[in-house]
């Protein structure tokens, strides 16, 4: 059993990149993908905001895959091997100087750094590169989460009505009842700290708003003639919601959960700040920030660490709107909001 | 009226059941109070004894449906008890706190709301042209920075830098402005981006319906067209969107109070984190659901005021 879990490390993110990869192309045959694609295909923003998220989607994916040089070493990913030859320093050093920063006596530097270093000497474009991954799995994996929950939920609802509808909206307005925040950090000191804690907490309270949309579409397309046409040729009632419902559902829960992943990635930093977050270990643009709150204090100010991470943020999350937006109007240019 | 208002007071009442449900198993059934005990015991290794003494004393060890009957009849009457880590009564602090983040939060509010309607008003004006464009984009723009970025930013910039503001801290009385303010521009920035966007699709919304074309064909100029139609009439999605966040007003905003340290409630929710304070933590959302819940009822008797349509159903 033990043996299964590198093999198990290197295979998960290649089999989630390519499961990612055939759905796209498969969904590219349907009509209303092609068409989607094609007007996408034509505005320039949002094929340059997919490249962004591409990239960051594949040092996300480089940073997970790795192994052991030997069976006492530690597990070196692709990025920890790019990053060996860079050393680390004493203490914090500005973007490619030579000597280190904030020191009564500056001692010179072992090498370069792009980016600079933080107080114990790591290379700041190292863990920015290292946060990627953070990023992507919280995105990525409470989206996962909580996608399935919620269509199942809405579903459920729409469809069944009454008695089932009135239990799921009681439950659904329950937990949106209580503020976001507020219950996540309930959550998550019951939990306690770490990644996939963290997305399970932002995965329960982040299925409510899909689950009331998924709701509102299930309801509008319940009297619809197709609908009617399939319960009166005898299909079972799993068969119609999976089969004929879920697939018209499928491309305003594509929208929304696009639109959601940049929210989830910054609340995964306001969250590693309040020190709810993930473990002070992992590398996380949420803990840089945090790190670096003191550091502006310092004289000579260390700026690059906050904008480091802070900009990494910004551009993935800005590349996330801009092609969510984009998506939408690709979809159905009638879901525009302007 | 008053019935429509009693009814959804009503629907309050199993909501806020089921949200002490949830509190419930979560701190109760979720967690192990030996586990609150020990993070609370600042001896490494605390005996059996000393952990037993502790969950005597502060109600833990009581079988599982009378902590339940305990847990109810405390959040209802507003009974908090006692803070997990210094034993000092919640309700007290809760009191002495609510006025800092009621000072803070709606100058934000205020301030946010005026400033976007005002940015949207001017976008609407000149939709359709570079102006509109550059506006919107800059709203996405604005909208990606990261909370805490802004505040951190912002309290290094005017603060430290430019000295115009005191750094952090809070003097009741008088003086208590001259702390408030540079939250308060932090605070308001950050609404802008999102807020903008919101309110401008509202008056676009109105923008192109068709009592808008009838006033321009009587010859009304743009600025009447605006203020005078758009404005009224996108001013009911504006309201019951704002209405809702007048609760919150009191609970504060727990990254501004803590960056700039004001003793609000949002600051005393942080410390609950940091102490890891069971009890605080489980009397501050249930604060907020009730919150929550009267802004819902807020919202939905406003709404009834404000747009005739709804009042008639």
């Amino acid at each position: 059993m033990e043996r299964i879990y590198p093999i198990l490390n290197n295979v998960i993110p290649l089999l989630v990149v390519a499961v990612i990869v055939v759905a796209i192309v498969r969904a590219g045959r349907e009509p209303l993908w092609k068409e989607a694609y094609r007007r996408l295909g034509r505005n320039r923003m949002a094929i340059l905001a997919l490249t962004v998220i591409g990239l960051y989607g594949l040092i996300g994916v480089l940073d997970s895959l790795g192994w052991q040089d030997s069976p006492t070493s530690d597990r070196m990913t692709i990025i920890d091997r790019m990053f060996t030859n860079v050393p680390k320093e004493r203490t914090y050093s500005a973007p490619l100087a030579i000597v280190t920063t904030g020191e009564p006596k500056p001692h010179p530097l072992k090498g370069k750094h792009l980016l600079g270093t933080d107080g114990v000497g790591t290379d700041i474009l190292y863990l920015t590169l290292k946060g990627c991954r953070t990023a992507m799995i919280v995105g990525g994996f409470t989206s996962l989460l909580a996608t399935p929950l919620a269509l199942l939920f809405g579903l459920m609802a729409g469809y069944f009505g009454k008695r089932v509808d009135d239990a799921i909206q009681y439950t659904y307005t329950v937990f949106s009842s209580i503020p976001d925040i507020l219950l996540i950090i309930a959550l998550m000191l019951v939990l306690g700290r770490g990644l996939f804690n963290l997305c399970i907490a932002l995965g329960i309270t982040a299925w409510v708003g899909l689950c009331r949309l998924t709701r509102g579409e299930v309801l509008k397309h319940r009297d619809r003639e197709y609908v009617r046409a399939a319960r009166a040729l005898g299909l079972s009632n799993t068969r119609i919601l999976l089969r004929h419902v879920l697939p018209n559902l499928l491309p305003i829960v594509i929208i929304s959960v696009t639109l959601g992943f940049s929210g989830l990635v910054l609340e995964e930093s306001i969250l590693s700040y309040l020190g709810i977050g993930v473990d002070p270990g992992t590398g996380s643009w949420g803990n840089m920030i945090d790190a670096a709150r003191v550091e502006l204090a310092r004289e000579p100010v260390v700026w690059w660490n906050l904008a480091s991470a802070s900009t990494a943020l910004f551009i993935l999350v800005l590349a996330f709107n801009i092609f969510g937006d984009a998506l939408r109007d690709a979809v159905d240019p009638r879901l525009r909001s302007s | 009226m008053l019935r429509y208002v009693i009814r959804r007071v009503l629907y309050g009442v199993p909501i806020l059941i089921g949200v002490s449900l949830v509190t419930f198993f979560l701190f109760y059934v979720a967690s192990p109070p030996e586990q609150i005990a020990r993070r609370n015991l600042s001896a490494k290794n605390p005996t059996p004894q000393q952990i037993h003494q502790w969950l005597e004393q502060h109600g833990y060890d009581k079988p599982l449906r009378e902590q339940f009957s305990k847990h109810m009849s405390e959040l209802f009457l507003l009974r908090f008890g006692n803070s997990d880590a210094n034993g000092e009564p919640i309700w007290d602090h809760i009191k002495a706190g609510a006025g800092p983040s009621l000072m803070l939060m709606s100058q934000v509010f205020l301030a946010g709301i005026i400033a976007e309607i005002c940015v949207a008003l001017f976008a609407a004006y000149f939709r359709g042209t570079y102006v509109d464009y550059w506006i919107t984009f800059l709203c996405v723009l604005l909208m990606s920075i990261v909370y805490l970025v802004y505040i951190i930013a912002g309290q290094y910039l005017l603060g430290k830098v430019l000295k115009y503001f005191p750094l952090a801290g809070y003097r009741g009385g008088l003086t208590a402005w001259k702390f408030i303010l540079l939250p308060t521009v932090v605070g308001v920035i950050t609404g802008l981006g999102g807020g903008v966007r919101l309110f401008r699709t509202f008056m676009l919304d109105e923008i192109n319906q068709d009592y808008v074309r009838t006033a321009r064909a009587k010859g009304a100029s743009e600025q009447t067209v605006l203020f005078r139609h758009v404005l009224k009439n996108a001013a009911i999605p504006i309201i019951t969107t704002s209405v809702a966040a007048i609760p919150f007003l009191f609970i504060g905003s727990v990254l501004l109070e803590s960056f700039f340290g004001i003793p609000g409630l949002g600051g005393y929710t942080r410390d609950a984190i940091d102490s890891q304070d069971f009890a605080v933590v489980r009397a501050m959302v249930f604060l907020g659901t009730l919150l929550t819940i009267v802004g819902y009822i807020l919202t939905d008797i406003c709404y009834a005021l404000v747009d005739p349509r709804v009042r008639l159903e």
